[in-house]
C-alpha cells in the first residue's frame, strides 16, 4: 500500500517568524540580564568586600587577562588541558576497545579498573608529582590519570554490550574483524563512550585547576590563588569568570562533536519519544 | 434521536507549527447511539488519531464541536475510556497489572470492596485473572493490550474509544482480541468507537463503518453492516455478504486515497 | 537446578578472574620497586603500604578524619539534592521557567566548582562551610539536570492515558511524573554522590579543613610516602563503597525499570 496523503500547508507570514526570533532572544537573555542588573544594583547599594559588582569584575577581566598575561598563564594551561584530554580519549578508547572485546581480559581487569575510577582524581596529584617531579609533562599526566577512567570503563562497557543480533548480522555477511570494529562495534558503543568523555572533560578541567593550585608558579589555578592570597578580589573573580568561560567553551565544543557523532542516536530517541 | 450518545459536528482541526499550518481534519460530522459499535476506517495518515484526540478532549478542535450525552467536550470527560495502539507506553511499567487497572478507579471514590470487585471482574473478562500481580512488561504484547482493555472496562465508561488497538500484535492474537471486543459489546452492551486501518477488521467488528476521506478529512461514507450480531472468525468471514461489504469498503478507501470522491455539499 | 549451573559457573569464573586481576596488580606493584624499576623510596612496596593501611585502620585519629570527610560529604550531598529536586521539579514542570532559565543553567553548569575554592576560602576561611560551598555547587548540577530531563521525559501516550481517565493534575504528578523521573533522579544522585566525595577530599587538600584530604596533603609535605599511598587506597575504598551503596539503592528502588532489567538480562 502506498502511504500517500495530501496535506495542505500554508506558509507562515513573515512577521510571525520575526516575532518568534525576538521571543527566543528574550527568553535566552532575559534572566541573565536581570540577574546582572540585580547584582549590579545590590553591589552599589551595599558594597560587599568579597562580592564586587559586575562592572568592576569585567574591568578587572580586561585588565588582567587581555594582553601578555593571556599567553603567560592561560595559553599554557589550555595547551596542557587539550593535550591531556586528547591523550585520555586516545588511550581510553583504544585500551577500552581491546579490553572490551576480549572477555577474559575484561573480567581480569574490571575490578582493578573500577577501583582506580573510584579514587578521587585530585588525590593522584601528589603521587604523580612524587614519581615524576614537577614539570609540564607531570601536569598533563595528572590530567590523564584522572580523566582516563570514565572514558576507559565506558568504552569497555559499550563495546561489551554490542547488540548480539547486529554482531551476528555482520558475521553472516562475512565482514572482517577490523571492519566490524570500525562500522559496528565503535558506532554502537559511541553513546556510552561519549558519556564517558563528558565525565572525563569535567574531571580534566578540575585537575588542570587543582594541579596548578598545588604545585606551580604559573597557570590559571596558580594565578587565581595568588589573587586570593593578595586580596585582589575583583581580579580573583575575573579568574573565576575566565574558568567559567573555559568550561562553557569545552561544553559547547563537546556538544557540537556529540551532535555530529551521535546524530543517529538522538534521531532514534526523538522518534521513540514522539 | 433521544438516545444519541456521541455527536460530532463540523469538526475541523488545523495544526500550527513553525513551518506553517496543516489542515488535518476538514469537516467531520457523525453521531453514535448508545450501545453501538462503530468502526472508523480511512487511508493512512488521514487524521484518525487527530479525530480521536478531539473526541477524547485531549485536543481542542479548530472549529466544530463534540458532544457526549448532550454536553460539549472541552476536557477529557469522565465517562469515556481510551485504549491506545501503543500499549507499552500506555501502561505504567512501575505498576503491576492490578495497579494499572486500579489507577483510574482511585479518584472515583468507590468503596474498597467495590473497587476490588471491578478489577477482578475486568481482569476475568479479558482472561487475565491469573496475572494480576505481574508487571506489564513481563507479559506478551497481546496480554498487555488485554490489560489496557481491562483497565478501560473496570472504569465503566459510557463509551470506549479504541485507537488502532491491535495494529501492533500478531494475527492470531489479533483474532482473539477482536472476539474479545465483540464479546464486551454483546455481553455488556458497551458502546465502542473503534478506529482501524484494517478493512476486514472494521467490517467484522462494526455495526456501522464510517469511511474517512484522505486529509483534510471528511466523512466519505457511513455504512451500516447488516451482518448478524453473533459473529465468528471462520463462518462470518466466509459469508458472501461479508465479502461484498469488505469489497465495497475497499473500493471506497481506494477512491479516498486517489482523492476521487467528491464531497456532496460543503 | 541443571539450568542454573552454567550461570553460576560463569559468575564464579568472573569472580576468580577479578580477584586474580587484583592480585596481579598487587604483585606487579610489589615487583616494580623490588626489581629497582622505580626506587622504593618513591614507590614503596605493596606489602609495606598495605601494612600501613592496616595500622591506619586501628588508629582513632584516622577514623576521625574519615568521619569528618564523610560528614561534609553527607551534608553537602543532602543540601544539593534537596535543592536540586525542588527546583528541578518546579522548573521542569513549568515550560515558561524552563525556557527562561535555560541559558543561565547552561552557563553556570560547566563552571568547574574548584574555581570557587578561592572565593569560599575568602568568605569562610578554613572551615567546613568553605568545603560545603564547593561540594554543594558541584553536586547540585548533577541532580538538577537529571531531574529536569526526567520530569520532561513523560511519555506522550502515558500522559494522554492519564488525562483521558480524568486524573487530576496533582494525581498526574504523583502517579506519572515522579515515577518517570525517578530513574533519572537515581542516576543524578549516584553521580552527585561520587562528585561530592571528590570535592570533599579536594577541598580538604587545598583549603586545609580537617579530613582525609588534609591527611594526604600533610603526608605529602612531611615526605611520608608510605602513608600517602595508604591514604590514596583509602580514598579509593571510600569511593568504591559509595558507588556500590548507590547502585544497590538504585536497583532496589527501580526494580520495575527497563534499564535496570536490561542490565540484569545481559
Amino acid at each position: 500500500m502506498t502511504l500517500y496523503t495530501g496535506t495542505v500547508v500554508t506558509v507562515r507570514p513573515k512577521s510571525r517568524v520575526w516575532r518568534s526570533i525576538g521571543e527566543n532572544a528574550l527568553y535566552a537573555l532575559g534572566l541573565p540580564f536581570l540577574l546582572l542588573v540585580v547584582w549590579g544594583v545590590w553591589s552599589t547599594i551595599s558594597p560587599q568586600k568579597f562580592f564586587p559588582g559586575p562592572i568592576e569584575i569585567i574591568q578587572a577581566f580586561v585588565d588582567t587577562w587581555i594582553g601578555p598575561q593571556f599567553f603567560v598563564d592561560v595559553v599554557p594551561s589550555l595547551a596542557r588541558l587539550g593535550l591531556g584530554i586528547v591523550l585520555s580519549i586516545a588511550i581510553g578508547i583504544t585500551a577500552g576497545t581491546v579490553i572490551g572485546s576480549i572477555r577474559w581480559l575484561r573480567e581480569l581487569l574490571e575490578p582493578t579498573l573500577e577501583f582506580f575510577r573510584a579514587i578521587p582524581p585530585p588525590v593522584l596529584i601528589p603521587v604523580v608529582v612524587l614519581l615524576l617531579g614537577i614539570t609540564d609533562a607531570t601536569k598533563v599526566i595528572v590530567i590523564v590519570s584522572g580523566a582516563i577512567w570514565p572514558i576507559l570503563l565506558n568504552t569497555i562497557e559499550g563495546v561489551r554490550a554490542t547488540d548480539a543480533v547486529m554482531t551476528e548480522t555482520a558475521r553472516s555477511f562475512g565482514i572482517t574483524r577490523w571492519q566490524r570494529l570500525r562500522y559496528l562495534v565503535l558506532p554502537a558503543a559511541s553513546p556510552q563512550i561519549m558519556a564517558g568523555v563528558r565525565q572525563g572533560l569535567s574531571v580534566a578541567l578540575i585537575l588542570m585547576v587543582i594541579s596548578e593550585m598545588f604545585s606551580s608558579s604559573s597557570g590559571l589555578g596558580y594565578r587565581i590563588t595568588y589573587f586570593q592570597r593578595n586580596y585582589l578580589i575583583a581580579e580573583m573573580w575575573s579568574g573565576i569568570l575566565l574558568l567559567g568561560l573555559i568550561g562553557v567553551l569545552l561544553a559547547t565544543i563537546f556538544g557540537i562533536v556529540e551532535r555530529r557523532v551521535l546524530s543517529w542516536y538522538h534521531g532514534i530517541k526523538e522518534v521513540e519519544r514522539a | 434521536m433521544p438516545d444519541t450518545l456521541l455527536q460530532v459536528e463540523h469538526l475541523k482541526k488545523i495544526y500550527e507549527s513553525s513551518t506553517g499550518s496543516v489542515e488535518a481534519i476538514g469537516d467531520i460530522s457523525f453521531s453514535m447511539r448508545s450501545g453501538e459499535l462503530v468502526c472508523i476506517v480511512g487511508p493512512s495518515g488521514c487524521g484518525k488519531t487527530t479525530l480521536l484526540k478531539c473526541i477524547a478532549g485531549l485536543l481542542n478542535p479548530t472549529a466544530g464541536s463534540v458532544e457526549l450525552d448532550g454536553r460539549k467536550v472541552t476536557a477529557p470527560p469522565a465517562s469515556m475510556a481510551l485504549v491506545f495502539q501503543e500499549y507499552g507506553r500506555s501502561l505504567y511499567p512501575w505498576l503491576t497489572v492490578h495497579g494499572n487497572v486500579e489507577l483510574p478507579l482511585k479518584h472515583k471514590r468507590l468503596a474498597r470492596a467495590e473497587r476490588e470487585r471491578l478489577i477482578v471482574d475486568a481482569l476475568e473478562a479479558v482472561g487475565l485473572d491469573h496475572a494480576a500481580k505481574s508487571y506489564p512488561w513481563q507479559l506478551s504484547g497481546g496480554m498487555q493490550q488485554r490489560v489496557a482493555i481491562a483497565r478501560a472496562v473496570a472504569y465503566q465508561p459510557e463509551v470506549l474509544i479504541m485507537d488502532e488497538p491491535f495494529a501492533a500484535v500478531d494475527a492470531q492474537t489479533r483474532a482473539d482480541l477482536e472476539d474479545l471486543v465483540r464479546g464486551l459489546h454483546r455481553d455488556r452492551g458497551m458502546s465502542i468507537l473503534f478506529v482501524t486501518h484494517d478493512i476486514d477488521e472494521s467490517v467484522y467488528l462494526g455495526e456501522r463503518v464510517i469511511v474517512l476521506s484522505k486529509s483534510p478529512t471528511w466523512v466519505q461514507e457511513d455504512l451500516a453492516i447488516d451482518l448478524a450480531p453473533e459473529r465468528d472468525q471462520i463462518t462470518t468471514r466466509a459469508l458472501p455478504r461479508f465479502t461484498e461489504l469488505r469489497t465495497h469498503v475497499y473500493e471506497q478507501i481506494q477512491r479516498a486515497k486517489r482523492g476521487e470522491a467528491i464531497r456532496a455539499a460543503a | 537446578m541443571a539450568r542454573r549451573s552454567p550461570r553460576s559457573l560463569r559468575s564464579l569464573r568472573k569472580a576468580v578472574l577479578g580477584v586474580a586481576g587484583l592480585l596481579g596488580f598487587l604483585l606487579t606493584w610489589q615487583l616494580i620497586p623490588t626489581l629497582g624499576i622505580i626506587s622504593p623510596e618513591y614507590l614503596p612496596y605493596a606489602t609495606e603500604t598495605l601494612a600501613r593501611l592496616a595500622d591506619d585502620l586501628r588508629d582513632l585519629a584516622f577514623w576521625r578524619a574519615v568521619g569528618q570527610t564523610m560528614t561534609s560529604w553527607a551534608i553537602g550531598l543532602t543540601i544539593a539534592s534537596v535543592a536540586a529536586i525542588a527546583l528541578g521539579t518546579v522548573i521542569g514542570l513549568i515550560p515558561f521557567l524552563r525556557r527562561a532559565t535555560h541559558t543561565t543553567v547552561e552557563f553556570l553548569r560547566p563552571i568547574p566548582s574548584v574555581a570557587l575554592i578561592p572565593l569560599a576560602v575568602l568568605v569562610y576561611g578554613i572551615q567546613m562551610q568553605a568545603a560545603l560551598v564547593i561540594i554543594v555547587f558541584a553536586s547540585f548540577w548533577q541532580v538538577f539536570v537529571q531531574v529536569l530531563y526526567g520530569v520532561a521525559d513523560v511519555d506522550a501516550v502515558a500522559r494522554d492515558t492519564a488525562r483521558s481517565f480524568g486524573l487530576s493534575r496533582s494525581s498526574r504528578v504523583v502517579n506519572l511524573v515522579l515515577p518517570t523521573a525517578l530513574p533519572y533522579l537515581m542516576t543524578g544522585l549516584r553521580l552527585a554522590a561520587a562528585v561530592a566525595l571528590i570535592l570533599a577530599i579536594t577541598a580538604e587538600m587545598v583549603i586545609g579543613n580537617p579530613g582525609v584530604g588534609r591527611l594526604i596533603a600533610l603526608s605529602g609535605s612531611a615526605a611520608d610516602w608510605v602513608g600517602l599511598y595508604a591514604l590514596v587506597i583509602v580514598t579509593g575504598l571510600l569511593g568504591l563503597t559509595i558507588n556500590l551503596l548507590f547502585r544497590v539503592i538504585e536497583r532496589r528502588s527501580l526494580a520495575w525499570h527497563q534499564s535496570v532489567r536490561g542490565e540484569e538480562v545481559l
